[in-house]
């Protein structure tokens, strides 16, 4: 079998191997669950740190590689501190990215 | 096939006890949300080169230890069995493994706009070396051709770096880094004598990044000083899933540029549908030798090359990477095709607090 046919079947693989559904999607996954109830949900705008951090996740995490699926809040302070120094986060930019991945 | 030039080396001993030592003093004062993490990338990749095929399975694990309020330890290290054929009409294949840091720093955060980098680190020259090199990010296995230079041939440096954000607003904002590498020899770390920085703006509502890079090899073939120049151009344009990165790099004796495009569709259902999920890629790069002193990595002869990628972001964490590429040079054309699945792990060393 030839290079190109092996790729075409690796590819044609994961195609047919995936669910025809919609899956979670990466950010929303790695994002904390919402809390709001449904009447919090439907009448008020985004909390501001909300929309800030989130700005912040999209612009700074989001840019370079997908969000990984899901992580326990224990560590995202960690995740955050790590992104500070790679990223050149401002100490702002931290506390915020902060506050939306532990709302 | 080295995915890119780790050149610190390190036995599997010292690694557990530095480990072990780190993540004694993190427990201490480890926080409610700064429990110490492990993370990283584990795939298995396969690369057929001028019709010679290889068999890479590799792992790059990541750890990040937070200790008190200000600092960090964070390190990243490489561990791979290569499997490539035997020369010489000989039948069978050979293996050869390698273990090694890709970095291993402390980072104090001094101020708001000032964090203080100690250890071995990354060089902070253009962008694929920092941002792009991990197995779990990286769209292609094999790196740019240009990747040695201002990188100094293994993209790390031992010493001290400071960075930050000058300015950061909704609106743009402003980072830096500066770095100084001493001379060091020894099996775990080696490193160049050399100094820089790179410097970057950044327009979030027009999704543009722009920014130059500097560094200077102050040892080395010749026995003299050599310049490296950078600039890099990233445009993601909000609400797609468009990316156009680029780079340049020019050095005393060759220079050369990449630029590489990738789309995720969202008409059909998003990006998590089946389509969604499917991510061409393409890359053009070209090199050019200034003269034929070839003290970098770069090839000895003008070289252009076109990258051909399709990768798949399947749920869990995990890419399937595809890739085929046409390189053009004077001393000989070759195709070059690449296949890999990758999956990205990332939990806590313990529950926490």
């Amino acid at each position: 079998m030839t290079m190109t046919s092996r790729v075409l079947l690796l590819t044609f693989a994961a195609l047919l191997s995936t669910p025809l559904h919609s899956q979670d999607a990466p950010l929303k996954a790695a994002l904390p669950p919402p809390t709001e109830s449904k009447q919090a949900a439907t009448a008020a705008a985004p909390k501001p740190h909300e929309s800030e951090g989130q700005r912040i996740f999209q612009q700074n995490c989001s840019r370079c590689h997908n969000a990984p699926e899901g992580f326990p809040p224990s560590i995202s302070g960690t995740i955050v501190r790590h992104m500070r120094v790679r990223a050149s986060l401002s100490q702002h930019d931290e506390q915020e990215l902060l506050h939306f991945l532990n709302p | 096939m080295a995915r890119y030039g780790s050149h610190i080396t390190l036995s599997p001993a010292l690694w557990t006890r530095t480990l072990a030592a780190v993540l004694l003093g993190s427990a201490i004062c480890a926080t409610a949300q700064n429990v110490p993490l492990l993370s990283g990338g584990v795939g298995f990749l396969t690369s057929t080169n001028g019709g010679s095929t290889s068999y890479t399975p590799t792992i790059e694990p990541v750890l990040a230890m937070p200790l008190g309020q200000h600092f960090m330890v964070e390190s990243r290290a490489d561990l791979l069995e290569s499997f490539a054929p035997n020369g010489g009409a000989q039948p069978g294949y050979d293996h050869t493994h390698f273990i090694g840091l890709s970095y291993l720093q402390g980072d104090y955060i001094a101020s708001p706009h000032l964090t203080i980098v100690g250890g071995t680190f990354l060089i902070p020259f253009n962008t694929y070396n920092e941002r792009l090199t991990p197995l779990w990010i990286s769209n292609f296995q094999a790196t740019p051709l240009i990747f040695s230079l201002g990188n100094m041939s293994g993209g790390a440096a031992t010493g001290g770096m400071v960075r930050g954000s000058i300015i950061s607003r909704p609106k743009y904002s402003f980072d830096y880094a500066a770095f100084f590498s001493s001379r060091v020899g020894t099996e775990q770390f080696t490193a160049k004598r050399s100094s820089g920085g790179r410097t970057s703006l950044y327009l979030p509502k027009q999704g543009l990044e722009i920014g130059l890079s500097y560094d200077r090899s102050l040892q080395g073939f010749p026995a003299s000083h050599e310049n490296f120049y950078g600039a890099h151009v990233w445009w993601e344009p909000a609400n797609t899933a468009f990316r156009l990165r680029s780079e340049f790099a020019r050095g005393h004796h060759a220079q050369g540029y990449w630029i590489e495009a990738d789309y995720r569709t969202q008409a059909f259902g998003g990006l998590d549908s089946w389509i969604g999920r499917i991510e061409p890629v393409f890359r053009m790069q070209q090199t050019f030798r200034r003269d034929n002193a070839a003290s970098d990595g770069l090839p000895s002869v003008n070289t252009q090359r076109a990258d051909f990628g399709l990768d798949y972001n399947l749920p869990h964490n995990t890419r399937i990477l595809t890739s085929y590429s046409r390189q053009f040079a004077s001393n000989g054309n070759r195709n070059i095709w690449q296949t890999g699945i990758v999956y990205r792990f990332l939990f806590p060393t313990w529950k926490g607090k």
